[in-house]
């Protein structure tokens, strides 16, 4: 058992010194690296909001959907805070910036924690009423929830603050790629450190059975409440971080769509399972660029030379075209979900044990066709 | 210890317990029998604070409980062992465990050896996945998660119900021992000849009204408990 502790951690911290070295080299030269580096951030940002997302639906057992509005909230609160102070008047130009916040401007790490704050206050309020509702009926309120923030943030009347339909801009972007990914490690850990303590003992006794975790003395609302207001926080936080990834805030970016994107990663990774979430993050950022070769027009006679022909009388038909990446992605998703419904890591999290008992089986299935061959 | 007065509980519409009143003494083990939908259990649930009671006065170590919330009222010291089980099938036996001890801070080392001590089986199986138990570990699994809230009196709602024979007459053993223990049992039954043979106390419930009262030894005399519930062999 200590062998194995012992090899675990060496792995461990040698996993991490790969990572850093890897990321020092991407930003060595930043500027050719600049793809990959995008990449990892908005993979980095995504985990966030996952594994915050896994909180409460996969340890909690609340399906809630309001993602979206509390990186909504985030976002916006961190793009008007860190906008340098010289360049406001240029961005609202016109409806010119209320004054009291003319001349506010935050630190990054500021302006991120004061995201965290005002979300998590939200989703105090909202869950009040919320959180008394059960499954489909939470999902929809939540969803509801989400679209009318989006719609308050868009509104002319709040043009003084919000910029109304224009959003904000020229948010200033990450110092490195270690701002983005230390910020997100930090996020992150702070969600392990609750899931793992007695509070999240309770998230995961409510999800299983709520009866017994009532009669427990587990005060059932109280404590879906600090799930969801936890989760809508680091949700905030993960928008706060978008923002600046993007450099800019527009209510366009947080429809459903994007809370579904999340969804996505949480379920595709295994719902309760962190490691599984952060590993969807990766692959479903990832994957949608390495995609992205489909989406280049190939006409018959490229693919098949001798051909001769690229369609029918007038009508050109392409092989591929435009927008077929999300075709073969969702594909794959559906092929995922059916076969492999548990997600990549079912509710389990990833631990070199898991991973080497895994490459093990593979291995020894390999050698047993060979000497069956033989 | 426990002092019942005047229990009423609406359940859907219908007055599932009318006017009910009972004493649990410190000590003792006091059971609840009577047949299916008598009132048993959502008399539990109303002590617990699982169902809001319409009417009535629960007393508990001179302190009034009615109205009051599930974890006050377990933090006062009374914990349930739900109908049906209910462990958390997916967590492992010692992460159910460490959910029973949800409300107390500290360590808890000592209790799980407790615990284990009195359910050698569910140390064998610490690492396992509760749904995976048998029926009756899992039953010993929800004992003993009740127990790692120290309580002072421990309710069970139909333990027996599912059982093998053979694992009935060990899950009533566990029922005297945690008794001897110190811990005060409010035990509801179906099985009335059990709970009788080892009832201190015990209470006959028809249609949410308490009928006959007595020890057990009397009740298990009583022509009419006889004939009702334990099948009418002449003696």
């Amino acid at each position: 058992m200590r062998v194995k502790n012992k090899r675990n951690m060496i792995l461990s911290i040698a996993a991490v010194l790969l990572c850093i070295v890897y990321l020092f080299i991407l930003q060595m030269d930043s500027v050719g690296h600049s793809y990959a580096i995008t990449i990892i951030e908005r993979s980095c940002i995504y985990a966030v909001a996952a594994v915050s997302m896994n909180l409460i639906i996969g340890f909690t057992g609340q399906f809630s959907l309001g993602t979206a509005g509390f990186m909504c909230i985030g976002a916006y609160i961190t793009g008007i805070l860190t906008i340098p102070v010289e360049m406001r008047d240029q961005i609202f130009y016109l409806y010119g910036m209320a004054d009291w916040l003319h001349d506010i401007k935050l630190p990054l790490l500021g302006a991120l924690l004061l995201s965290g704050i005002v979300c998590a206050i939200a989703a105090a309020l909202i869950g009040w009423p919320v959180l008394r509702l059960k499954s489909d009926y939470l999902a929809i309120a939540t969803l509801g929830f989400s679209e009318i923030i989006r719609a308050i943030f868009g509104w002319d009347g709040l043009g003084r603050i919000t910029n109304a339909s224009y959003g904000v801009s020229n948010i200033p972007q990450f110092a490195n790629i270690f701002e983005c990914v230390a910020i997100s490690i930090v996020c992150i850990s702070i969600m392990v450190l609750l899931v793992n303590s007695s509070y999240g003992r309770a998230f995961k006794a409510i999800r299983d059975d709520d009866v017994a975790a009532e009669a427990m003395g587990i005060n059932l609302f109280r404590t879906k409440q600090l799930s969801f207001v936890v989760s809508s926080a680091f949700a905030g936080v993960a928008g706060g971080l978008l923002a600046v990834y993007m450099r800019s805030a527009v209510t366009s970016t947080f429809t459903v769509a994007l809370t579904y994107n999340i969804l996505l990663m949480v379920v595709l990774g295994g719902i309760g399972s962190i490691s599984g979430s952060i590993l969807g993050a990766f692959i479903v950022t990832g994957s949608q660029e390495w995609l992205r070769f489909l989406d280049k027009e190939y006409t018959w006679s490229q693919v098949i030379p001798g051909l001769g022909m690229d369609g029918f009388g007038g009508f050109k038909v392409p092989l591929l075209r435009n927008g077929f990446r999300m075709v073969v992605f969702s594909i794959l998703l559906m092929l995922v979900v059916l076969f492999w419904n548990h997600g990549i890591t079912g509710s389990k999290e990833i631990t070199w044990d898991r991973l080497i008992n895994g490459i093990k089986k593979i291995t020894s299935r390999k050698k047993k066709t060979v000497s069956e061959a033989e | 210890m426990l002092e019942i007065k005047g229990l009423t509980i609406n359940y859907g519409g219908i007055e599932a317990v009318k006017d009910i009143s009972f004493t649990v003494p410190e000590g003792e083990i006091v059971t609840l029998v009577g047949a299916n939908g008598a009132g048993k259990s959502s008399t539990l649930r109303g002590i617990i604070g699982l169902v809001k009671a319409k009417s009535g006065s629960i007393t508990f170590d001179d302190k009034e409980l009615m109205g009051e919330s599930t974890d006050e009222i377990v933090k006062n010291g009374i914990t349930l062992v739900p109908e049906g089980r209910h462990v958390f099938p997916d967590q492992t036996v010692l992460e159910n465990l460490k959910i029973g001890a949800y409300l107390r801070k500290g360590n808890l080392d000592e209790d799980i050896e407790n615990v284990y001590k009195i359910f050698p089986r569910l140390k064998e199986r610490s690492w396992q996945a509760a749904g995976t138990l048998s029926g009756g570990e899992q039953q010993m699994l929800a004992v003993g998660r009740a127990l790692m809230a120290n309580p002072k009196l421990i309710m069970m709602d139909e333990p027996s119900l599912g059982l093998a024979p053979i694992i009935v007459n060990e899950i009533f053993e566990i029922i005297k021992r945690v008794n001897e223990q110190g811990t005060t049992v409010l035990l509801v039954e179906q099985n009335a000849n059990m709970a009788l043979h080892i009832a201190d106390k015990a209470y006959v419930i028809e249609n949410g009204r308490i009928t006959i009262e007595g020890t057990g030894k009397e009740l298990l005399m009583d022509e009419r408990v006889k004939k009702a519930y334990l099948g009418t062999t002449a003696e």
